[in-house]
């Protein structure tokens, strides 16, 4: 990787310089790649099995997800697997039908929000000055609130529903993308293949989308693969809290809420609560073995 | 690092966090003025809207019929006077309700943290430690485990289980129902009552504690064990705790006096950023736990838009949050004195 730019994540298990010829059984486990790490293959898994169900879900469902059909707040039993909710709704098929709007969404946001961030991020970087100071200043303001706390706000400003709950979380999302892009473009700037470009009379804006964005790339998308559980959580928590998704929507975080009403029947809030655990999780299992193949200093062991 | 030294890096770091402060009231006004709701629909009654007098008086009474660029300077007048306004909701003044809040978050936030560094720190040199071996690989998946877990179900699973099911703790709220609160030194109702000597009262408030600080902790503790084992495992390889092990030190103090001192460096950093963590976390555990604090006070301004209110949090959990980041700072140059503070 010729980008100097280093991940804000946590550092990597080190080994001093010194040291750095010697392998241990356990870096190279870290430096196979995805498809042979067992973490990874598992959450690789259950995020195909989420993305089966999701589009599949009108097949897979045995009730439409809003049918007030069944016997109210019935236990899990044979016929209702996951149990009914309080206006008598069959839970499994409400879980579902809740993967066809996280899924979707959190990919949507993440995609948004690093397109965002890494496009402001880029051009302060690459031009510095004025513009670099006011996104960034931007950034910081942005950073300087807790996530839900600034989310929450702008979800009730905008008014309560799921669209606008996206909106706000990637009003929060944004600026870790614009950190990451600009400490990138700032060590790639000076290169050489850049003032190349330059040279050969490339604008600014063409050799950002040309010769950087290739550069940069790596590890921005796996900051997003990252993200992909953080966006769930978020969004299904903003939804918990009555500012995403609205009744009768089969919405996993609208629907633990739900739960909350009826604590007693554990069953209405625990599985649409497993279902975004699974999901966050499987998230997570994928992006931390990408994250340990692209971090700089794994990847200087390799000597690359 | 010398005292003036230190001075000066307080006050520049605390100029650019005023900065900070103004540039969020901007953000926080932006915010809630240029939307398309509208307060006086969330907090008047239908038959009150119905009404254009009332309306006007309660506009005219917020000041919300004034121009806003307006509104924008005479809040921050206002605020420079210690004025954060008249809450919408409560029709107290803000500072007043913040007062009241601030302290039970920062109780929770606190026990939490506590909690969540004790067993993070703790797992996370077992993991260095037993690096490659299985314990390692479990707890590797423990801590995805822990950063994965919504916050609001694990709250409503505890609650379901200790409460509901066990009887062992207590639903909800600081202090059981007809318990005064400890008279008023910290705020904080455990050390309160502590500090009175008022054990069966600093019990009841533990109690209440325990549930929604777990919690809360959970979620960080998983950030911190990654942390600490990789902090752990920059310095475990070098030379100098070969040598203490070399000269026969017992493992156990090779671990904390040799490998641990300078890998507290970067555990404080997780701790101040896992604080940053717990302030978002709040919102959704102390809706669960009717924990009277500022997160549940967020939620209830936002919802209503209650403009001076949703202001006056932001502000106090982003002073909270610049505060905390420039306390881990300071605690770094303490830790490893070669640090500069710049």
């Amino acid at each position: 990787m010729s980008t100097t730019g280093a991940l804000p994540l946590e550092p990597a298990p080190g080994l001093g310089g010194e040291q750095a010829e010697t392998l241990t059984r356990q870096d190279r486990a870290a430096l196979r790649p995805p498809w042979r790490q067992p973490l990874a293959l598992v959450g690789g898994g259950i995020i195909l099995f989420w993305a089966v169900v999701a589009i599949f879900a009108p097949l897979l469902a045995p009730h439409p997800p809003n049918l007030e059909f069944g016997p109210i707040l019935a236990p899990p039993s044979a016929a209702y697997p996951l149990g009914t909710d309080e206006l008598g709704r069959d839970v499994l098929s409400r879980v579902i039908f809740g993967a066809r709007l996280s899924l979707p969404l959190a990919a949507l946001l993440v995609v948004a929000a690093m397109s965002i961030g890494s496009l402001l991020g880029a051009v302060a970087g690459y031009f510095g000055g004025l513009v670099d100071a006011i996104f960034m200043r931007l950034a910081d303001l942005v950073l300087a609130f807790p996530g839900i706390i600034l989310a929450l706000a702008v979800a009730a400003a905008l008014g309560a529903n799921l669209v606008n709950a996206v909106i706000a979380v990637i009003v929060v999302d944004w600026p870790q993308y614009a950190r990451l892009a600009r400490s990138m473009v700032l060590g790639a700037r000076s290169s050489e293949y850049v003032t190349s470009a330059r040279l050969l009379g490339s604008s600014g804006w063409r050799t950002m989308w040309v010769e950087l964005r290739p550069n940069i790339a790596g590890p921005i998308l796996v900051l997003g693969a990252l993200d992909m559980g953080n966006a769930v959580i978020l969004l299904s928590g903003l939804s918990f809290l009555g500012l995403g998704a609205q009744p009768p929507t089969a919405e996993w975080g609208a629907m633990v809420s739900e739960g909350v009403a009826n604590f007693f029947n554990y069953w209405i809030g625990l599985f649409p609560g497993l279902a975004i655990l699974t999901v966050v999780l499987a998230f997570n299992f994928v992006g931390d073995a990408l994250r340990d193949i692209l971090d700089p200093r794994t990847a200087r062991m390799l000597g690359k | 690092m010398s005292p003036a030294g230190l001075g000066r890096f307080l006050a520049r770091r605390l100029g650019i966090g005023a900065v900070l402060v103004v540039g969020i009231t901007l953000v926080a006004f932006v915010l809630t003025h240029i939307v398309p709701a509208d307060p006086a629909t969330a907090n008047l009654g239908q038959r009150a809207l119905g009404d254009p007098a009332i309306v006007k008086a309660f506009n005219h009474e917020y000041g919300l019929d004034k121009p806003v660029v307006d509104q924008y300077f005479i809040y921050l007048w206002k605020l420079l006077h210690g004025n954060f306004g008249i809450s919408e909701q409560s029709h107290r003044p803000v500072a007043t309700d913040l007062g009241q809040y601030v302290p039970a978050t920062i109780e929770l936030a606190l026990f939490a943290i506590v909690i969540s560094v004790v067993v993070g720190v703790g797992l996370g040199v077992l993991a260095a430690v037993r690096r490659g071996r299985p314990v390692d690989s479990v707890l590797r998946v423990v801590s995805l485990l822990g950063v994965s877990m919504p916050t609001f179900w694990v709250a409503l699973f505890a609650f379901y289980l200790f409460f509901y099911k066990l009887g062992w703790l207590p639903s909800g709220g600081r202090l059981s129902p007809g318990l005064q609160p400890p008279k008023e030194i910290t705020g904080l109702y455990t050390v309160d009552a502590l500090l009175h000597g008022q054990w069966s009262l600093f019990v009841n408030a533990l109690q209440h504690l325990i549930l929604p600080g777990i919690v809360l902790g959970i979620f960080t503790v998983g950030t911190v064990l990654r942390f600490t084992r990789a902090s752990v495992l920059e310095v475990i390889n070098n030379d100098y705790v070969r040598a203490a092990r070399a000269k026969g030190l017992p493992e156990w103090t090779v671990i904390t006096r040799h490998v641990m001192r300078p890998a507290l460096l970067s555990i404080a950093t997780v701790a101040g950023i896992a604080f940053g963590g717990l302030l978002s976390g709040t919102v959704l555990v102390e809706k669960i736990y009717s924990w009277p604090g500022i997160g549940q006070y967020a939620y209830n301004s936002a919802v209503n838009l209650d403009l001076p209110a949703i202001m006056g949090v932001s502000m106090v959990v982003a002073v909270i949050y610049i505060l905390i980041n420039l306390a881990v700072d300071v605690l770094y140059s303490v830790l490893d004195p070669r640090i500069e503070l710049r």
